[in-house]
């Protein structure tokens, strides 16, 4: 079973990479591009058989290690 | 008895040695403490948690580090009272492992910084910051790509409430919230800072300004109680 973990900075916490980059887009002509926010998808391979279990599971590991919640929100997906 | 400091080094932890000769000169006995040990030695008046790339600063600066089996007897030792210090590095990993409050960001210009910063010494009331005047200034190294101070407002004004800014840049270098460089646990005895003081206790290093807050330390004794 496999997991998908996608890690977002919560909305309101300034994400400087991200206007650097809809700068740079900006710049290639790609006009009203009017936010960009920056992140990252950690993919976990499981030995998990039953999806919910495998989703409480992913939801602990984001909590305790994965996220850090006081400026990041996460999303998982089990597939 | 002199008093005794141990150094947590993970891999890529890089001012570890730094963090020793400024404590031995004054006056600490060091012992470092490799990060997998799961207990501190006894006797233990102060644990520092020094600058570097912890675990190659994977996934989140000093994240790794924070859940490392020595980060478990560092929290009990800083909850029964003891002196904990991380500087650079070792401020993310003390953010990370939950003993101070807020998180730090990739610096707001989005590059490193690696610079002298003056910093205002907010207050004298800790064991870190007795030999400083509050108010008064000190100036010492920076050199981080993540230390962008981020808390959310009710944290910053306990913060300020409290009396647990310990240092604020005099120039903002980073974009850091209410020009954080240094905070405080509730019970001032968990110093975070971004700045190095250990980058700053020898004339050689071209300042000394560093050396006040290790000699100030040198004068807690907590580890007789704290076995």
């Amino acid at each position: 079973m496999r997991a998908r973990v996608h890690v977002t900075l919560k909305e309101g916490v300034l994400d400087p990479q991200g206007e650097a980059v809809r700068h740079a887009l900006a710049s290639l002509g790609f006009d009203g591009v009017e936010g960009v926010r920056m992140g990252k998808v950690i993919a976990l391979d499981l030995a998990d058989t039953d999806a919910e279990d495998a989703r409480a599971r992913v939801a602990a590991m984001c909590d305790r290690l994965l996220a850090n919640t006081i400026i990041e929100d996460y999303r998982v997906e089990i597939a | 008895m002199n008093p005794r400091a141990g150094i947590v080094v993970s891999p890529g932890a890089n001012c570890d040695r730094d963090l020793a000769v400024a404590l031995r000169r004054a006056g600490f006995e060091v012992a470092m403490l490799w990060h997998k040990e799961t207990g501190l030695p006894r006797g233990l008046d102060l644990v520092a948690i020094p600058g570097g790339f912890s675990f190659g600063d994977y996934l989140r600066c000093g994240a790794i580090a924070a859940r490392a089996p020595i980060l478990r007897a560092v929290a009990d030792f800083a909850r029964a009272g003891g002196h904990v210090l991380g500087v650079c590095n070792g401020f993310q990993v003390l953010l990370e492992a939950g003993l101070l409050p807020g998180a730090l960001m990739r610096n707001a210009g989005l590059r490193f910084v690696c610079d002298r910063a003056a910093l205002r010494v907010e207050t004298a009331g800790s064991a870190f910051t007795a030999s400083y005047a509050a108010g008064g200034t000190l100036v010492l190294p920076i050199a981080h790509h993540d230390g962008n101070y981020i808390a959310d407002p009710t944290t910053l004004a306990r913060l300020s409430d409290e009396d647990r800014v310990a240092f604020r840049y005099a120039a903002n270098p980073n974009g850091s919230m209410d020009d954080i460089a240094g905070i405080l646990s509730p019970n001032r005895r968990v110093l975070g800072m971004m700045p190095h003081p250990e980058r700053a206790v020898d004339p050689g290093h071209g300042g000394t300004d560093g050396a006040a807050l290790f000699k100030a330390l040198a004068g807690v004794r907590s580890g007789a109680a704290l076995v």
